[in-house]
């Protein structure tokens, strides 16, 4: 916690729940994604299913998904802005048994063909938790600078990355590794202190076995 | 570093570095932050910008929330605040600005949470006011944000600023003593005498429910955040007058955790109890959610 989570964030209201932290959870999806979303279906359980109208909790994971940060203005206007981006979009509640009540799944397919999925939930003050990425348990806050790694497990690559990461003098506040089967597709959340150069995220890209990089930014 | 864990150590690192809170905290977060100083203040003065922007976007006349179920009260305020009321203008200008910063937020426009976007009209409807009137200079306004938002992390770390856990004393309350601290500083204060504004103001609203009519932030949110603002001003006004807290802040803010804790499920942002219970929320609730279909597509 520090300062400017108490006065803050700045947001497109109403709630910082359904709103707020909406909004960044479909920002999460389309980062992880890496191409123009042609395609969402989002599900949504418990309170988000039952007041997802009043909070605008629809438009603002729409507004995500199209790149739009939680405190942009053309927020409100997602569902028209969907149409001019050619991207076709589907709410469906849907309760998912012991999830956080404000908890979405967001499915999308790209321009490109790729598709991702992210399960996450709005836990409160604009902050989420993310907790599955394309099959994959995690467990992104997202309360500091967050690096997600996904990559494909083979010997020395989370050296190479958190090498990488030493290089830059960033240094790594928390590490974790979801890896469902051995010599296939993996992830590494990587939580790091102060701030993060725009260069990294790139530069850990073009890693060997390194498929794909997101920062994610601290509310 | 400093752990925003009490408010009465707060008060005495900044009584024993001769400096005001405001200070203690932002060299204590451009630490922790890794960042400069200044720019961490020009964050903040970027925000009390967006305050005022809000306020301004809130007066529209013709500004309606998603539901229908408010807006268009900021205007109407500032129109009476000309006639000086019985209150007179200061206090009435306040009003209108705490209604239009947090219509605007119901309304969808861009606002700053402060602490939650549900009690954000609280220190635009004080601290701006204090601003208008002359009162105080752009930088001292800047600067007494980062006294709220200090004393606002204590109530982070000590209570909860979440009306599902805490009910609505946690965002409006704290939102008050937040910002009745702030006021304190801002005409002269000392930091103990922020202290005991900052208990006065969560005394006077402990207890008090999250019931937001069909679950939405707006009735009655918007018309508490300006109870809000007037107990945040009586409180600072009775610390400035060397008026004190017989219950010292600390305290008060484990009390209002522990109220919090105490209240049933109905009355912490379920809209099941209080005022969205009553047949008038009730009947309000299945307007608005009987307008729309229950699933949405776009193509």
């Amino acid at each position: 916690m520090h300062i400017f989570d108490l006065i803050g964030p700045v947001m497109i209201g109403p709630s910082s729940s359904h709103t707020a932290g909406a909004a960044r959870l479909g920002y999460v999806a389309r980062q992880i994604l890496a191409e123009p979303p042609l395609q969402a279906v989002i599900g949504l359980s418990g309170s988000f299913a039952r007041t997802f109208r009043g909070h605008g909790t629809d438009r603002a994971l729409l507004a995500g998904i199209l790149g739009l940060r939680p405190d942009d203005v053309r927020l409100r206007d997602s569902m028209a802005l969907a149409g001019q981006a050619g991207l076709r979009y589907e709410f469906r509640c849907q309760e998912l048994p012991g999830a956080h009540p404000n908890t979405a799944r967001i499915t999308l397919t790209g321009s490109g063909g790729t598709t991702a999925a992210i399960q996450g939930a709005s836990v409160g003050g604009g902050n989420i938790l993310i907790t599955e990425i394309n099959g994959m348990d995690v467990h992104v806050t997202g309360q500091n600078n967050t690096l997600i790694v996904l990559h494909r497990d083979r010997p020395g690559t989370i050296a190479a990355v958190t090498n990488f990461v030493s290089y830059s003098s960033v240094n790594i506040g928390n590490f974790r590794l979801s890896r469902p089967q051995k010599g296939g597709e993996a992830v590494m959340t990587i939580e790091v202190d102060g701030t993060v150069p725009e260069s990294l995220t790139a530069n850990l890209s073009i890693l060997p076995n390194v498929i794909h990089v997101v920062l994610i930014r601290a509310v | 570093m400093l752990h925003y864990q009490s408010v009465e150590a707060l008060c005495h690192e900044a009584e024993q570095a001769g400096c005001t809170i405001s200070r203690l905290v932002l060299t204590d977060q451009a630490r922790v932050l890794e960042r400069e100083e200044q720019s961490l203040y020009d964050q903040m003065s970027a925000r009390l910008q967006i305050m005022q922007e809000s306020v301004q976007a809130g007066m529209d006349p013709a500004l309606r929330s998603t539901s229908g179920l408010s807006g268009g009260d900021g205007a109407k305020m500032q129109r009476y605040a000309q006639t000086g009321g019985i209150a007179g203008s200061f206090l009435n200008q306040a009003i209108a600005r705490t209604l239009a910063a947090s219509e605007c937020n119901a309304a969808m426009g861009k606002i700053v949470a402060a602490p939650t976007a549900g009690s954000c009209g609280i220190l635009p409807g004080t601290i701006l006011s204090v601003l208008a009137a002359g009162q105080c200079t752009q930088e001292q306004a800047v600067m007494s944000l980062f006294t709220a938002g200090g004393i606002g992390m204590v109530l982070g770390s000590q209570a909860t600023l979440a009306g599902a856990e805490g009910g609505c004393q946690a965002e409006c309350g704290s939102a008050a003593a937040m910002a009745a601290a702030a006021l304190v500083e801002l005409r002269g204060g000392t930091p103990t005498q922020s202290a005991h504004a900052c208990a006065m103001a969560l005394k006077n609203l402990l207890g008090l429910v999250c019931d937001p009519v069909a679950g939405l932030v707006e009735v009655p949110c918007i018309k508490r955040n300006v109870a809000g603002v007037m107990v945040a001003l009586s409180a600072a006004e009775m610390a400035l007058a060397g008026i004190e807290s017989r219950i010292p802040a600390d305290e008060c803010i484990s009390a209002m955790y522990q109220v919090g804790a105490a209240l049933p499920t109905a009355l912490r942002e379920t809209a099941q109890g209080g005022l969205a219970a009553t047949p008038t929320g009730r009947r309000l609730q299945k307007e608005i959610f009987s307008s729309e279909p229950d699933e949405r597509t776009g193509t």
